[in-house]
C-alpha cells in the first residue's frame, strides 16, 4: 500500500471504498452510483454481506472509507465498529466509518456513531452527496444529515438529569445553532453563510459534536446503548 | 476431580433470554450444579461444593439439589458447537462418567443414611429403609426420564435398546418394593390402629405412583409451555409475511401498471415506505403508553402525518425532523396549519432538486417549524397583492394566532418558511 500521508486533495487522490450491506442489489446500486473511479474519484475495493466478511475485507484491503449498514447479519454495524477497533484508531491511514442506514430508529443511528463511525446518512441520498460524505469522512470530518442532527439535538435536549461531565455533556450555543441548520437541512456551505462563519468552522463544530457524542456520558444515549447491548 | 467440564454452561448465552437448564453435558447425578454453574458463569466445582456445605447443613443440599432437579428442564444439547474434546481424550473421558455417577449416588445414599440417623423425631427402621429405597428408585426413575428426553431430541442412536427400558423398569421396581415393605412392614399390632395404617399406605401408594408418573408429566407441561411459544412466534411471522404480501406486493403491483408515470410510482414506492418504516420502526421508538388511540396526538406526530398526507397529495418527498414534542393546543394547530400550505407551497413550486425538507422543534415555551424547498424561489416583495396564499395563510394566520412568520426567498435557492409560536399555557 502507498503510504503518502497527504489528505489535503482527496479529489486529486481519490478515496478506496468498503461496501457492508446484506442486500446485493443495494451494493450493485451504490456500486454504480459511485463507483465510476474517473468521475467520482471513488474506488469501491470491496464488497460484504455480513459482519465476519467485512472485517475480513476490511482488514484486507485496507480502505479509507467503510460504508457501513447498520443492520447486518452476525452482530450489525456495531459489532464491526468494534471487530475493526484497531483499525479506527490506527495513528497513520486509519480506516474511516460512514454509517448508510435505512434505519430510522435513534437507538441504532446512534449506536454505531458511539461505536466510532464518523457520520450517518440515509439510504436515500443521492450520488453526488454520497460522495462528498465519502470524501468528507475521508478526510477526518464528521457528516450529520439531517435526521442525525435532529437526534443529537433531542439526546442533548432533554437535561433533567445533571450532566456527569460539564464539557462533554453540554453542547455549546453555536454547536447547536449549526447543529439546527443542519437538521433544516442547510449545506455546510449554507450554515457558515447563516452565522457568518467560514466552512472550516462549521466542520469543527460537526466534529466537536460527534466527539462529544462519541463520548458523552449523557444517561439517555448509555440508556439507548445498553439497552440494545451496545456497549 | 472436576477437571473435564465441556463449555456446556456457554451454550445458554446465546439464547435470547438466559433461563437455567440442566446441563445433560458432564454431569454427574442430574445436572443441576452443571447448569447453575453455566446459568451464573461459576465454574461447576464452586456450585458442587456449595451443594456438599448444605448437604451438612441438616440435609438441606439434598433438597434443594431435588427441588433443581424435579422443576429445571434439561437444556435442549447444543453440543454440536461446543464439543472441543479430541477422540482420544474422550475415549478416556466415556470411562469417567460412570465411576463419577456412582460417585454421586453414594454421595447420595450416604448424605440421606446420615441424615436419617440424625433425624430429631424417631424414625424407626421400619420407615428408613423402604424411604431410602423409594428415594433412590424415584432417582433413577427421575434420570431415566432426562435420558428418554435426551434421546428424543439427539435422534435416538444408541447402541442397546433394552437398556433404558431396563434402567426405568429397575426404578420402577424399587419404588414398588420400598412401598411395598412401607405396607407390609408396618405390624398390625392392635386393631385400633388399623385405619391410620390402611391411610398410611394409601398415601404411600399414591406418593409411589407420583414418584413413577412425576418426571414424565413435567416434561410434557414443560414441552407443551415450549410448543406455545414456538407457536406465538410463528404467529408473528405469519402476521409480518401477511402485512409485507398486503401492503408491499399490492404497491409493487401497482407500480407496475404506473410505470409510464414516474410522478405516481414515486408517490407510490414513497407512501409505501412511509407505511412500512412507521410499522418496523414505531414500536422501538415509542416508550410510553400507546394503547389509547384516541387521545390527541403530539406536535412531532401530527407534523408528520400532515407531511404525509402532503406527500401522497402531491407525489413530493417531504423529509420530516423533529426534536421534541409537546401536546396540540389551539396556537399549535394554526400553526400546523400554516406549515401544512408551506409545504404545499413548496411540493407544488419547488423543483426536483432534493426533497422539501421539514423541521419543527419545541424548546420551552418557543415551537419552531421551518419548511424549505430548493425550487427557483421568488421574491416575496414581488407578489401581487390579490395572491393570497402566502401572505393569509400563512403570514397572516400566524399573526392572527399570536405567532410570527418569515419567508425566506432567494431567487435561484429556494424558499424557506420560518414559523414561530409561543405555547399557550
Amino acid at each position: 500500500m502507498n503510504g503518502t500521508g497527504t489528505r489535503d486533495l482527496p479529489e486529486e487522490r481519490g478515496a478506496r471504498v468498503v461496501l457492508v450491506d446484506d442486500h446485493r442489489m443495494f451494493r450493485a446500486g451504490v456500486r454504480a452510483e459511485i463507483g465510476r473511479t474517473e468521475e467520482t474519484g471513488v474506488e469501491v475495493v470491496g464488497e460484504a454481506g455480513d459482519v465476519d466478511q467485512a472485517v475480513s475485507v476490511i482488514k484486507a484491503t485496507r480502505p479509507d472509507v467503510v460504508l457501513l449498514d447498520v443492520h447486518l447479519p452476525g452482530g450489525g454495524g456495531v459489532e464491526v465498529l468494534r471487530r475493526s477497533a484497531e483499525l479506527l484508531s490506527a495513528p497513520e491511514r486509519p480506516v474511516r466509518f460512514l454509517a448508510l442506514s435505512v434505519s430510522d430508529a435513534a437507538e441504532d443511528v446512534i449506536g454505531v456513531i458511539r461505536g466510532g463511525a464518523r457520520g450517518y446518512v440515509t439510504k436515500t441520498i443521492t450520488g453526488s452527496d454520497l460522495v462528498d460524505a465519502i470524501f468528507r469522512v475521508a478526510d477526518g470530518d464528521a457528516v450529520f444529515s439531517p435526521r442525525l442532527a435532529g437526534f443529537v439535538l433531542d439526546a442533548f435536549a432533554s437535561s433533567e438529569a445533571a450532566p456527569v461531565d460539564e464539557d462533554l455533556d453540554r453542547l455549546t450555543q453555536r454547536e447547536r445553532e449549526v447543529l439546527r441548520l443542519i437538521a433544516r437541512g442547510y449545506a455546510y456551505k449554507e450554515v457558515g453563510k447563516e452565522l457568518f462563519i467560514s466552512v472550516k468552522t462549521v466542520e469543527s463544530h460537526v466534529s466537536a459534536v460527534l466527539r462529544k457524542l462519541q463520548l458523552s456520558n449523557r444517561h439517555e444515549l448509555t440508556r439507548w446503548a445498553t439497552a440494545r447491548r451496545l456497549v | 476431580m472436576t477437571t473435564a467440564t465441556p463449555a456446556a454452561g456457554a451454550a445458554p448465552d446465546e439464547a435470547p433470554a438466559r433461563k437455567l437448564y440442566r446441563s445433560a453435558e458432564g454431569r454427574w447425578l442430574g445436572g443441576v450444579a452443571q447448569g447453575m454453574a453455566g446459568h451464573l458463569a461459576l465454574p461447576v466445582s464452586w456450585v458442587r461444593i456449595v451443594f456438599f456445605v448444605l448437604i451438612l447443613a441438616n440435609g438441606l443440599g439434598v433438597l434443594l439439589y431435588a427441588i433443581f432437579w424435579f422443576v429445571v428442564p434439561l437444556g435442549a444439547p447444543r453440543t454440536t458447537a461446543a464439543a472441543p474434546a479430541g477422540p482420544p481424550l474422550r475415549r478416556r473421558l466415556l470411562r469417567r462418567p460412570h465411576k463419577r455417577r456412582l460417585f454421586a449416588f453414594l454421595v447420595l445414599a450416604c448424605a440421606l443414611g446420615v441424615l436419617g440417623t440424625n433425624v430429631q423425631f424417631p424414625i424407626s427402621g421400619g420407615y428408613l429403609w423402604p424411604l431410602l429405597i423409594i428415594g433412590v428408585g424415584a432417582a433413577v426413575v427421575w434420570r431415566q426420564a432426562d435420558n428418554s428426553r435426551r434421546a428424543h431430541w439427539a435422534a435416538a442412536t444408541r447402541d442397546s435398546r433394552w437398556l433404558p427400558l431396563l434402567r426405568s423398569a429397575a426404578g420402577a421396581v424399587l419404588v414398588c418394593l420400598g412401598v411395598g415393605t412401607f405396607v407390609i412392614g408396618q405390624h398390625p399390632a392392635e386393631a385400633t390402629q388399623s385405619l391410620s395404617l390402611v391411610f398410611q399406605a394409601a398415601v404411600a401408594v399414591v406418593v409411589g405412583i407420583a414418584l413413577l408418573a412425576g418426571p414424565y408429566l413435567v416434561r410434557i407441561v414443560q414441552d407443551l409451555s415450549e410448543e406455545r411459544t414456538m407457536r406465538i412466534r410463528a404467529q408473528e411471522r405469519a402476521e409480518v409475511a401477511a402485512h409485507i404480501h398486503d401492503s408491499v406486493l399490492h404497491t409493487l403491483t401497482l407500480i407496475q401498471r404506473n410505470a409510464e408515470s414516474p410522478r405516481e410510482v414515486a408517490r407510490l414506492a414513497r407512501a409505501q415506505e412511509r407505511d412500512l418504516r412507521a410499522w418496523l420502526y414505531k414500536p422501538a421508538e415509542r416508550s410510553g403508553p400507546t394503547e389509547e388511540e384516541d387521545k390527541p396526538a403530539g406536535l412531532a406526530e401530527s407534523v408528520r402525518a400532515t407531511a404525509a398526507e402532503v406527500e401522497d397529495h402531491h407525489g413530493v418527498p417531504i423529509e420530516v425532523v423533529c426534536v421534541g414534542d409537546c401536546p396540540l393546543d389551539e396556537r399549535l394547530a394554526a400553526q400546523l396549519q400554516a406549515a401544512r400550505e408551506a409545504m404545499v407551497n413548496a411540493a407544488k413550486y419547488g423543483d426536483e432538486r432534493g426533497p422539501v425538507r421539514v423541521f419543527a422543534e419545541v424548546e420551552g415555551r418557543t415551537v419552531f417549524v421551518s419548511v424549505r424547498d430548493r425550487g427557483p424561489g421568488f421574491d416575496p416583495d414581488a407578489v401581487p397583492a390579490d395572491r393570497m396564499g402566502v401572505r393569509e395563510s400563512i403570514v397572516g394566520r400566524m399573526r392572527r394566532n399570536g405567532g410570527s412568520a418569515r419567508v425566506r426567498s432567494i431567487p435561484g435557492e429556494g424558499t424557506e418558511v420560518e414559523l414561530t409560536m409561543e405555547r399557550a399555557e
